[in-house]
C-alpha cells in the first residue's frame, strides 16, 4: 500500500456527452518516483493530473493517494501540491509571502513558518529574493518561487503541469537537470506533465503516454524509445520509419516494396505487420560495399540531404509511399552520399519494432 | 447493488451520480452568490418593467387616475397621432445628427490620441474621461449659460459686430448639448478600437501598392468598425432618450421623446400613454442596436 | 512606432489642430463656469470683479444645504449596497454556470442600455403600485422618500458596478485561485486573501462609477422622490429650469469640484494597484479600469 503514491483505478472524464477528455485510465505511479505524463496538448494529461490535485472530479473512478481514497475531496484537503504551468503566483504577495501561503493556511506555528520558508528558499538559491514581489523576477526565478512554494508544505506528491514550457531554451535545459538534482534529494514523488519528448526523456524514471484520453504505454524512457509499442507512440516520441508490411512465414515479412525482410519475434501468425525504425539504426552503404550477415538490405537512391552540424538527414527512396529516412553521424570516416546516389540501406533485425495501430 | 443517495463527503470512488452532484453544489454556490443581484433587479426592474407593459393598455378616468381595467390600445393608437408622431422624428433626427457629427469629430481625435507614443496618449486619454466623469447636469447648465442671449456666445459675437446669439432653445442649442454630453462616449471606444490596431497591416497595404488614404479606407477603416459601431450605439441610444440637454437647452417648440414621456407622468397624468411611450422608445433602440450591430458585422 | 505608417504633414497638422478644438470645446464650458462662479455680479456672464459672494449665499441656502445632504446620504448608501451586490453578481456570472444565469446576463446589461427615462418611469409606476397594494393587503402606509431613492439608485448601480468588476475579474488567471486551494485555503480564505485583493482596483472603480452616477443622476430621482427628499442635482434642475443665477454657478461648480475629487481617488487607485507603472504604461488597460467595458 505505502509503495504506490497515487493510483488511478478506472478513471474516466466527461466534459460532456461527447467530450471524453480521460477514458478509463489505469495507472499506478510509486513512492519517489519521477512519473512523466507524456502526450500531445488535449490528450488528457493535464486533466489527469488536475483530478489528482482535485480542481476536477472524475465522472467515475478511483482516485487514491498513499491508499487513500480521494473521492469528492477538494483541493484544500488533498496531501499533494501542484506546480503550474504559469506558475500562479499572487502577485499582490511577495515572495516569502508566497512561499508562506500554504503553511499559513495550515496553521503551522508563525516561528516555524518563517524557518522552514527561509530554508527552501535558500534550497532554490532565492533566499535573497524575499521580500521582492513575483513581478520582479525573472521567468526562470519565478519558476523556482513555484516550486518552492509547493515543495515547502513538503506534500505526499508533487504535480507539475509543463512547468518549463515558458522558459526559453537554454534555461528549460539547466532546470531540467535542477529538477531532477532536487527530486532525488527531496525524494518527493513527482507527476510531471508535458508534451516535450526530451523533457520526458531525460528527467522521469518511468513515463506515460497518452493519446485521446487513452494511456497508450507507460514505461522507462529506454523502453518508451526503444521499443515503443503502438504507431502512435513511436510517431511521437522522435523520428520514426514506420513500414507495413505481410507475414510470410515466422519471422519474415514482405514488406510494401516488395523486399522480404527478417521482422522481429512475437508478431502474429500471419496478416498485417507494421515495422517501426529509428532513422539512426538504419545505415547507408554504397553499392558494392559488405554488409554484415543478419541485416536486412534493400536497394535505394538518395533524394535528398539536408544538414545539421552533428548529423546528415537522408531521405532515401525505397519502393515505399514515404522516403526512408535516415540519419547519419557528420563523421570524416563515414563520407557523405549526394542526392541521386544509388546506394543500399540497411539494419539489423533487432533494431526494429513491431507496433500496433 | 444497492442503490444509497450520493454523499458528498464520503471517501469512495468517484461515480458519475456523485460528480454530477458535486457539479450540482458548485452551481448551486454560483446561483447563491449572484442570488441578491438577481432578486434585486427581478423586483426592482424585470417586474417594474412589466408593469410599465401592462399600464400601456390600461385606462384613464376622468380625473385621469389611471385604471387598471377595460384594457385597451387606445395608448399605441396615439403613436400614430401626426403630432407625436413628429416628436418622434425629431428626436430620431436629432439623435442620429449628434451620432455622426460625434462619429466626424471623434474619429481623427481618437486616431491622433491613438497615435502618440504612450505618455502623451495617457495624458490626453485622462483629458478626455475628466469631462465624461463631471457631472452631466453641471456640464449641460454651462452651455445653458454661455448660449443665453446675453451669453458669452452672444458677447463675443457682438464684439465682432454680429448679432445677438439666439440659438438656446433651439434644436441647435440642443445638439450643441447632445454632442458635448456624449462626446467621450465615442472618442473612448473608437480609440480602443485604433489602439488596438496591427499597424503591421497597414505597412503591409502600403507595401502592397496602396497610397495613404487608399491603406486607410481599405484597412484602418473596415478594422475599427467595432470601436464606430460602439461608439455610435453609445451615443445614439442616450441622445434618443435624452431629457436633461432638452430641458434645459430646449424651447417649447423643440420637445423631444425623452421630456414628452416625462410630461405625460409628471405634468399631463396620463401613465397609460406614457407607458406606452416608453415601449415604443425602447422598440426603437431596440432596432437601432440590431441594425447598427448588423451593419457593423457585414463590414468586417 | 508608426510615424513610418501614419499620415504625415499637412495630414498630421490636421489632426492636431482638430483634437485642439475638441479640447477647447470639452474644457472651455467647464472653465467659464468655474471662472463666472467667482464673480460678484447678478449676472451671470457679465464680469465685474471676483468674489466669494455666491458661495457665501449657497452655504447659506438650506435648500442647497439640505439638498447636499440628501445627495450624500443616496450616493454613499446605494453604492455601498451596489458595490457588495454588484461584486456578488460580477463573481457569480464570471465564475460559475448554473442554470439561469444566461437570464440574469441579460437581465444584468439591461439598465445600462436603458436609457434613464424609462428606467424613471419603471420605478415611478412600480412604487406607486407597490405602495398601492402594501396599503389594500397589510394596511401599511408608505410614501415615496430618500428609501425610494436610494432604492431606485441601487437598481441601476448595480449593473455599472458588475460591468466594471467583471472585466478586472476576467484579467485576472483563475489558476491564482486554483493555486490558493492547492495550498490549502478554504473558499472563504480563497476568497479573502487572493480574489478580493487581485480585483480590488475593479471593486473600487465599480463603487467610484456607481458614486458618479448616483450624484449625477436627475431624471430617476425626481420621478421616485417624495416631498421634502429633493437631491442636489434634482433641485439644480428645478433652479435651472427657471432660469441662470450666479448661486447655480456656485453649486455646479462645487458639484465639479467633487466629480475631480472622484477622478482623482480613481486614478490614484489606478497607479496604486500598479506594480512600478506598468498599468499606466497601456492605455487600454487604463481605460478599461476607468470606464469599464465601452459597451
Amino acid at each position: 500500500m505505502a509503495d504506490e503514491a497515487v493510483q488511478l483505478v478506472d478513471v474516466t472524464k466527461r466534459f460532456s456527452d461527447e467530450v471524453v477528455a480521460v477514458d478509463s485510465l489505469n495507472l499506478t505511479i510509486g513512492d519517489g518516483e519521477f512519473f512523466s505524463l507524456l502526450g500531445p496538448s488535449g490528450c488528457g494529461k493535464t486533466t489527469t493530473l488536475r483530478m489528482i490535485a482535485g480542481f476536477e472530479y472524475p465522472t467515475e473512478g478511483s482516485v487514491r493517494i498513499h491508499g487513500h481514497e480521494m473521492g469528492l475531496k477538494p483541493p484544500n484537503e488533498r496531501p499533494v501540491n501542484t506546480v503550474f504551468q504559469s506558475y500562479a503566483l499572487f502577485p499582490h504577495m511577495t515572495v516569502f509571502d508566497n512561499v508562506a501561503f500554504g503553511l499559513e493556511m495550515k496553521k503551522v506555528e508563525k516561528s516555524d513558518v518563517e524557518s522552514r520558508v527561509r530554508r527552501v528558499l535558500d534550497q532554490v538559491q532565492l533566499g535573497h529574493r524575499a521580500d521582492a514581489k513575483p513581478s520582479q523576477l525573472s521567468g526562470g526565478m519565478q519558476q523556482r518561487v513555484a516550486l518552492a512554494r509547493a515543495l515547502v508544505n513538503e506534500p505526499e506528491v508533487l504535480l507539475l503541469d509543463e512547468p518549463l514550457g515558458a522558459l526559453d531554451l537554454k534555461l528549460r535545459q539547466n532546470m531540467q537537470y535542477e529538477l531532477k538534482d532536487l527530486q532525488s534529494r527531496v525524494g518527493i514523488t513527482f507527476v510531471y506533465v508535458t508534451h516535450d519528448q526530451e523533457e520526458a526523456l531525460t528527467m522521469s524514471d518511468r513515463i506515460g503516454v497518452m493519446s485521446h484520453g487513452k494511456l497508450l504505454q507507460v514505461g522507462d524512457p529506454h523502453d518508451i524509445y526503444e521499443a515503443p509499442r503502438s504507431r502512435f507512440v513511436a510517431d511521437f516520441i522522435g523520428e520514426i520509419n514506420l513500414l507495413s508490411g505481410q507475414v510470410t512465414a515466422a519471422g519474415s515479412a514482405r514488406l510494401g516494396n516488395g523486399v522480404e525482410v527478417g521482422i522481429p519475434q512475437g508478431h502474429p501468425a500471419s496478416g498485417e505487420v507494421t515495422l517501426a525504425l529509428r532513422p539512426e539504426r538504419l545505415a547507408i552503404h554504397r553499392t558494392g560495399e559488405a554488409i554484415a550477415d543478419g541485416r536486412n538490405r534493400m536497394q535505394a537512391t538518395i533524394t535528398r540531404r539536408t544538414y545539421f552540424g552533428d548529423v546528415y538527414f537522408y531521405d532515401v527512396e525505397a519502393g515505399f509511399p514515404e522516403p526512408l529516412e535516415v540519419k547519419e553521424e557528420n563523421r570524416p570516416d563515414l563520407g557523405t552520399h549526394d542526392v541521386g546516389d544509388q546506394v543500399v540501406v540497411s539494419w539489423s533485425v533487432g533494431a526494429a519494432n513491431l507496433v500496433s495501430d | 447493488m444497492t442503490q444509497a443517495p450520493p454523499r458528498l463527503d464520503e471517501e469512495a470512488p468517484v461515480t458519475p451520480e456523485l460528480e454530477r452532484a458535486a457539479e450540482r453544489a458548485e452551481s448551486r454556490r454560483g446561483f447563491l452568490i449572484g442570488l441578491p443581484a438577481y432578486a434585486y433587479l427581478v423586483l426592482f426592474f424585470a417586474i417594474p418593467l412589466v408593469l410599465v407593459f401592462v399600464y400601456s393598455f390600461a385606462s384613464r378616468s376622468s380625473t385621469g387616475r389611471t385604471v387598471l381595467e377595460d384594457w385597451n390600445l387606445d395608448s399605441y393608437a396615439r403613436l400614430v397621432d401626426p403630432l407625436v408622431l413628429e416628436i418622434f422624428v425629431r428626436s430620431f433626427v436629432l439623435a442620429l445628427i449628434t451620432t455622426v457629427v460625434c462619429l466626424l469629430v471623434s474619429y481623427p481625435f481618437a486616431y491622433y490620441i491613438a497615435t502618440r507614443g504612450p505618455g502623451v496618449r495617457n495624458v490626453l486619454l485622462i483629458l478626455v474621461m475628466i469631462p465624461f466623469w463631471s457631472n452631466f447636469l453641471v456640464r449641460t447648465y454651462a452651455w445653458r449659460v454661455i448660449l443665453g442671449s446675453d451669453g458669452i456666445a452672444s458677447q463675443i459675437s457682438q464684439a465682432f459686430g454680429g448679432e445677438e446669439l439666439r440659438v438656446l432653445f433651439t434644436p441647435t442649442a440642443i445638439l450643441i448639448g447632445l454632442v458635448y454630453g456624449f462626446l467621450p462616449f465615442m472618442v473612448l471606444p473608437l480609440y480602443a478600437a485604433i489602439e488596438r490596431l496591427d499597424w503591421r497591416l497597414v505597412e503591409a497595404a502600403r507595401d502592397l501598392y496602396a497610397d495613404g488614404f487608399t491603406a486607410f479606407r481599405k484597412v484602418t477603416l473596415p478594422l475599427s468598425m467595432p470601436g464606430i459601431v460602439a461608439g455610435s450605439i453609445l451615443v445614439f441610444i442616450p441622445s434618443l432618450g435624452a431629457y436633461v440637454t432638452p430641458a434645459i437647452l430646449g424651447g417649447a417648440n423643440t420637445v423631444l421623446m425623452g421630456d414628452y414621456i416625462v410630461d405625460q407622468f409628471l405634468a399631463a397624468r396620463n401613465w397609460p400613454f406614457g407607458s406606452a411611450l416608453s415601449f415604443a422608445v425602447m422598440f426603437v433602440m431596440l432596432l437601432a442596436t440590431i441594425f447598427y450591430f448588423r451593419a457593423g458585422a457585414k463590414t468586417l | 512606432m508608426n510615424e513610418g505608417t501614419g499620415p504625415r504633414g499637412i495630414v498630421q497638422r490636421l489632426l492636431a489642430a482638430n483634437a485642439v478644438l475638441v479640447f477647447i470645446f470639452l474644457y472651455a464650458p467647464i472653465l467659464l463656469l468655474v471662472v463666472f462662479s467667482f464673480n460678484d455680479n447678478n449676472n451671470v456672464s457679465i464680469w465685474t470683479e471676483p468674489s466669494l459672494r455666491w458661495y457665501g449665499e449657497m452655504f447659506q441656502n438650506q435648500d442647497v444645504m439640505g439638498a447636499l445632504r440628501n445627495s450624500l446620504i443616496v450616493a454613499l448608501l446605494s453604492t455601498v449596497v451596489a458595490t457588495v451586490i454588484g461584486t456578488a453578481l460580477a463573481i457569480s456570472l464570471e465564475r460559475y454556470r448554473y442554470r439561469g444565469r444566461g437570464t440574469l446576463d441579460g437581465l444584468a446589461y439591461l439598465p445600462i442600455i436603458i436609457p434613464d427615462v424609462t428606467m424613471a418611469v419603471m420605478l415611478l409606476i412600480f412604487f406607486f403600485q407597490g405602495f398601492d397594494l402594501l396599503q389594500a393587503w397589510f394596511g401599511i402606509r408608505m410614501t415615496s422618500g430618500l428609501h425610494t431613492i436610494i432604492l431606485a439608485h441601487i437598481a441601476f448601480c448595480i449593473s455599472f458596478v458588475a460591468v466594471v468588476v467583471r472585466a478586472r475579474i476576467a484579467q485576472f488567471d483563475s489558476a491564482l485561485e486554483d493555486a490558493a486551494a492547492d495550498l490549502y485555503a478554504t473558499r472563504w480564505q480563497t476568497f479573502r486573501k487572493v480574489t478580493l485583493p487581485l480585483i480590488a482596483p475593479g471593486v473600487a472603480g465599480g463603487a467610484l462609477l456607481s458614486l458618479t452616477l448616483s450624484l449625477d443622476d436627475v431624471v430617476v430621482t425626481q420621478f421616485v422622490s417624495g416631498a421634502g427628499s429633493t437631491t442636489l442635482p434634482v433641485y439644480v434642475f428645478g433652479l435651472v429650469r427657471r432660469g441662470v443665477t450666479p448661486l447655480i454657478n456656485a453649486v455646479s461648480v462645487v458639484m465639479l469640484v467633487a466629480s475631480m475629487i472622484l477622478v482623482g481617488i480613481s486614478l490614484g487607485f489606478q497607479r496604486g494597484a500598479t506594480t512600478r507603472g506598468q498599468r499606466l504604461a497601456d492605455p487600454a488597460e487604463l481605460e478599461e479600469d476607468i470606464l469599464g467595458h465601452p459597451a
